[in-house]
């Protein structure tokens, strides 16, 4: 019990901001129109690739003779960044369809 | 960290929030992806080169050349893909997400073994990410059809439940130091990804897109637990966004089907019982026609309503669906398209299908506004969709889909289902409406039939 609140003190600041920003992510995303889910749900899974910006840290921090972490570091690097570039391309090939009909 | 790159941390971070949120309204999606793209885009090129850290330059030249080839991959796919492939891509690209995630995670245990904060957020890591890597490499399978069955070992919910616990109390032995070691974490690795892979393959693949947009949201929490890992404000307030939209998603997708989370994931949708009622109470006599048949009964038509599902996606039948559509238009014939909110393999995916092929924006009705004109309606013709159209929603409290809204095309005087078989929808039901006296079954693939339809119409 003890060592729970002790973590809650030391983390209170970061235990604020990510309820905040759970808020957020509801109060953003709330009474979106059906026709946008697809694309809505691609664009969310392009941002969750923010991940590899830690894989980027794992492999600037990184010992140089450690050659699992770097192997480990780069493939996650690679997998984060498909993920990021082919999620924002994609996405904004669906909504490139939406515009055209548009006018 | 410099403070330089924490500002460019939080103006990310800002563009996330307002990129989420123009991609909420049609006229400016398009801008609030570019503005999402570019502040992610100025994330990591920040996290290069303003970090700080003495790093020797063969690092950044191996990170550089592990960005250059993802990007190419990534933008291949992105721009090869077609369109009625877009759910498993989608699938597809946030199991590499987690994958990251999980690798991070493995990586870092071999760092840090003893703050006990590090430690739990590496070993969350580790569980969400491989969960999600597993679960939607099985999602993708199974929504290209490389997966077919739904496999359900016997009591597959204790089992996967039991583990899900073995997982968990696993991860707080290594947290606490009762049992730790490099092994140990592979070992946690493997059970993870089983887990993803028994979490995913029970469910049915008509509820796959729930199953993709949890996932989604799961790669989300995962970027954010690797970001307290860092300190890293834009992972930590990034990740979360999407975790929590994600599963605001999700809750959106069971409601438009009239379905709990939980009857999703643990009630194994057509499963058993289902198959064994199915094709036992519904029976009788269907009725044949033919393109020239269905051409000449079009052309005296007022108002045709086509309803399209996910077996157009598959005949890649967009094209001349559209065809179809401005020939009758020219024909005097108005002609709409009724669209329901889980058409297809995920909301929306009729929009973006249709939308490829130019087809106008007013001409896409949804269900709650399409559903009183069918009265009015002379023909209605139904492309590759079945559970949707299905009366059993309405009038059989046994079915499995019973209470899920429907497009109540039965109203309508007569009725067109273009099929290539008799074979049940996804969801494994069998439909009354194609024993339906107003019905006439229209056999055949629906790029080749619609083809021959839009020749007879020509011809006419």
């Amino acid at each position: 019990m003890q060592q729970i609140i002790e973590f809650l003190k030391e983390n209170l600041q970061l235990i604020y901001i990510l309820i905040l920003a759970v808020f957020i992510g509801v109060e953003v995303i709330k009474n979106i129109p059906a026709v946008l889910h697809t694309p809505l749900m691609s664009g969310a899974n392009a941002l969750s690739g923010v991940v590899i910006v830690g894989a980027i840290l794992v492999m600037l921090n990184a010992d140089p003779n450690n050659y699992v972490a770097l192997s480990l570091g780069f493939l996650a690097v690679v997998l984060g960044i498909i993920n990021v570039v082919g999620g924002f391309a994609v996405t904004d090939r669906m909504l490139q369809m939406f515009k055209k009909k548009k006018k | 960290m410099s403070i330089t790159l924490s500002i460019i941390y939080l103006i990310s971070t800002i563009t996330f929030v307002i990129g989420l949120k123009l991609l909420g309204h049609p006229e400016t999606a398009k801008k609030g992806n570019s503005i999402a793209a570019f502040g992610m885009g100025l994330a990591i090129i920040g996290t290069i080169f303003l970090n700080n850290l003495e790093v020797p330059i063969f690092i950044y030249i191996l990170i550089i050349v592990a960005i250059l080839i993802g990007s190419v991959i990534g933008w291949l796919i992105a721009i090869k893909v077609e369109m009625t492939k877009m759910p498993e891509l989608v699938s597809l690209f946030n199991g590499f997400g987690g994958a990251s995630a999980a690798l991070i995670g493995i990586v870092e245990y071999g760092n840090n073994q003893a703050d006990i904060t590090q430690v739990t957020t590496i070993i969350a890591a580790i569980i969400i990410g491989s969960i999600t890597f597993s679960g939607s490499m099985i999602a993708w399978a199974k929504l290209n059809g490389s997966l077919k069955k739904d496999i359900r070992l016997p009591k597959y919910n204790l089992i996967n439940n039991l583990l899900l616990i073995a997982l968990i109390v696993f991860g707080f032995f290594i947290v606490n130091g009762s049992i730790n070691g490099e092994i140990i974490i592979y070992i946690l690795l493997l059970f993870s990804l089983i887990y993803g892979i028994l979490f995913v393959i029970p469910i049915g693949g008509a509820d796959m897109p729930v199953v993709i947009s949890l996932l989604n949201s799961l790669t989300g929490i995962a970027a954010a637990i690797t970001g307290i890992l860092y300190d890293n404000m834009v992972m930590m307030v990034g990740g979360i966004l999407v975790g929590s939209a994600g599963l605001i998603l999700t809750f959106a997708m069971c409601k438009a089907m009239n379905r709990s989370l939980s009857n999703v994931i643990f009630g194994a949708f057509g499963g058993d019982s289902v198959a064994a009622k199915k094709g036992s109470t519904i029976g009788g006599h269907i009725k044949k026609t033919n393109p020239s048949d269905v051409a000449v009964l079009m052309n005296y038509a007022d108002k045709v309503v086509i309803v399209p599902g996910y077996g157009l996606a598959v005949a890649q039948a967009q094209h001349v669906i559209h065809e179809l559509e401005e020939l009758l238009t020219k024909k005097g014939v108005e002609v709409s398209y009724a669209i329901h909110p889980v058409a297809g393999r995920m909301p929306g995916h009729m929009n973006v299908l249709l939308a490829e092929s130019n087809v106008s924006y007013d001409k896409l009705i949804e269900m709650d506004d399409i559903n009183p004109q069918f009265k009015n309606t002379d023909v209605v013709l139904v492309v590759g969709a079945n559970d949707v159209v299905n009366p059993a929603a309405h009038n059989d409290p046994s079915s499995p889909i019973y209470g899920m809204p429907i497009l109540e095309v039965e109203d309508a005087r007569s009725i067109i289902i273009n099929k290539r078989s008799m074979n049940p929808g996804y969801a494994g039901i069998q439909n009354e409406l194609f024993f339906n006296q107003k019905t006439s079954m229209l056999f055949g693939d629906a790029k080749e039939t619609l083809t021959k339809l839009v020749q007879e119409l020509k011809n006419m």
